[in-house]
């Protein structure tokens, strides 16, 4: 058997992940965080009358849970279950880089929490924001002439 | 044709054997059958890395311990682990002042170590000889995967990283022999999911024990058990299946250390255990006491280890694998 015919023999016999189950708990979860955060919008809005302003509140305190959560251990536990439902609202981004900082803080505070903080965000940091700039660009051109 | 296994003229006994295991090992199938465990997976250090050198310090002392000897007795130590530059085994093996010889072969190493250990004593070059290996579930997984903390999902195929420490002492006295050891080949087959380990390992030790079977006279029927470690459960159906083509049928007395250290049921352990310290626990906690009981007269004991590095895996290089094998034998029982 070669390593083609190996690798396909593999890709047939191992079992896939339950696509459909994941789906289901990804929306179900996935869709109570997002309620949450509807929530907590109409509550914030009894208070503050700015609408982006309640807005940002919503995220700070979800990403405030979903940090506390990490930092209590109990965060992986839901994330097991709920995959891109807890992955996709800002409660994975702050996992992961909550999560970061737990682990590498025993290589000390620059060259552990420092460095490696956005090893797993980083990428999402840096092409968001790369292309930011290349939108931002055509937005420029296309309302300059358009506009 | 070459004369590949290597047998021994001073037979090498295993003289004692003593594992440590951490928590979710000790809640697994055979817990009461370690020696040592910890409620704390931190064995009350401050880092994993600290805890796993600490579970390869307990490892070795009970061992010595156990075997009624002193640190000096022993003429060298080989001890690998999976950390970079095998630190978990040079922190916690540096304070018994042993000759000690560092390995790296990934979750084959407590082969590995048996193996080298049974030659240097069957050679005559050394009189008693440790051999020990651990891995530990946080700081592999800190250094192979993702921080322990990170919400993720794991695939079907995926192994667990064994909390564990095993240790075996070779030497003259003992009610195991190692007959027999067959040094693995590098085979890599071009798979390269690091979580699928058991499939980038299968075809190793289906070179191995197809070269061991081409040159021995003995056949599957005559070992109680043939003991992998480890494969999981996906890399075990796949040794069975492709053996049988071979015409090597080890379904019936095939077990493999990840599929033993956990429940898969109970566990979320998905495929099985795996990491150094998973064959290393489960040959001292379970093979090697039954052989020594007569329970069990002969096992071939297959170390798998897949020797890839965070490195290779990010550049996209698929995973060599390697399987040793030792033949033990009870000096007891029929």
């Amino acid at each position: 058997m070669d390593k083609k015919e190996y690798i396909e023999y593999v890709e047939a016999r191992s079992k896939k992940s339950p696509i459909i189950q994941n789906l289901i708990r990804a929306f179900l979860i996935g869709g109570a965080i997002c309620s949450l955060g509807q929530a907590l919008l109409e509550l914030y809005r009894l208070f503050i009358v700015e609408l982006k302003d309640a807005q940002a509140l919503v995220s700070i305190t979800l990403i405030a849970i979903a940090i506390l959560l990490t930092g209590i251990g109990i965060f992986d536990n839901i994330a097991r279950v709920a995959g891109a439902g807890t992955l996709v609202p800002i409660t994975g981004f702050a996992n992961a880089i909550a999560s970061c900082a737990i682990d590498t803080k025993s290589e000390g505070y620059v060259m552990g929490v420092g460095a490696k903080i956005f090893s797993i965000s980083g990428p999402v940091i840096l092409f968001g924001t790369f292309s930011g700039v290349i939108y931002g660009i055509f937005y420029y051109f296309i309302t300059m002439f358009w506009g | 044709m070459k004369k590949e296994i290597i047998t021994f003229s001073r037979i090498p006994k295993i003289v004692s054997y003593y594992s440590v295991v951490g928590n979710k090992e000790h809640s697994g199938p055979l817990g009461a059958c370690f020696d040592e465990w910890c409620e704390d997976d931190k064995f009350g250090k401050d880092s994993w890395e600290k805890a796993e050198s600490e579970m390869q310090r307990r490892a070795l002392a009970g061992v010595i311990r156990k075997a009624n000897l002193e640190d000096k007795d022993l003429d060298v130590i080989l001890a690998g682990d999976l950390l970079n530059q095998c630190v978990g085994s040079t922190y916690g093996l540096a304070d018994f002042n042993v000759p000690y010889l560092g390995l790296y072969g990934a979750c084959s190493t407590c082969a590995e170590g048996i193996l080298l250990s049974s030659c240097l004593y069957g050679g005559g070059i050394v009189d008693v000889c440790g051999a020990v290996t651990s891995s530990h579930y946080c700081s592999s997984e800190r250094q192979f995967r993702f921080p322990l903390e990170y919400g993720g999902q794991r695939t079907p195929t995926a192994q667990w990283t064994t909390t564990g420490s095993g240790a075996f002492i070779i030497g003259s006295e003992g009610k195991t022999s190692v007959k027999e050891a067959l040094v693995g080949r590098i085979v890599n087959k071009g798979v390269s999911d690091i979580n699928n380990m058991g499939a980038a390992m299968a075809p190793a030790v289906i070179d191995t024990l197809t070269r061991y079977f081409n040159e021995s006279q003995h056949s599957p029927k005559d070992f109680d058990l043939i003991v992998t470690g480890d494969l999981g459960y996906e890399g075990s159906e796949i040794i069975k299946d492709l053996l049988l083509g071979n015409g090597i049928d080890i379904r019936k007395n095939h077990v493999d250390c990840g599929l033993m250290v956990f429940n898969r049921d109970t566990q979320d352990v998905h495929a099985g255990g795996s990491g150094c310290g998973c064959s290393a626990v489960v040959m001292a906690g379970s093979i090697v006491p039954n052989l020594e009981a007569g329970i069990l007269k002969n096992v071939l004991f297959i170390g798998t280890g897949a020797l890839m590095s965070p490195m290779t895996l990010s550049q996209g290089e698929s995973i060599p694998a390697v399987a040793h094998l030792v033949h033990l034998s009870s000096d007891l029982g029929g």
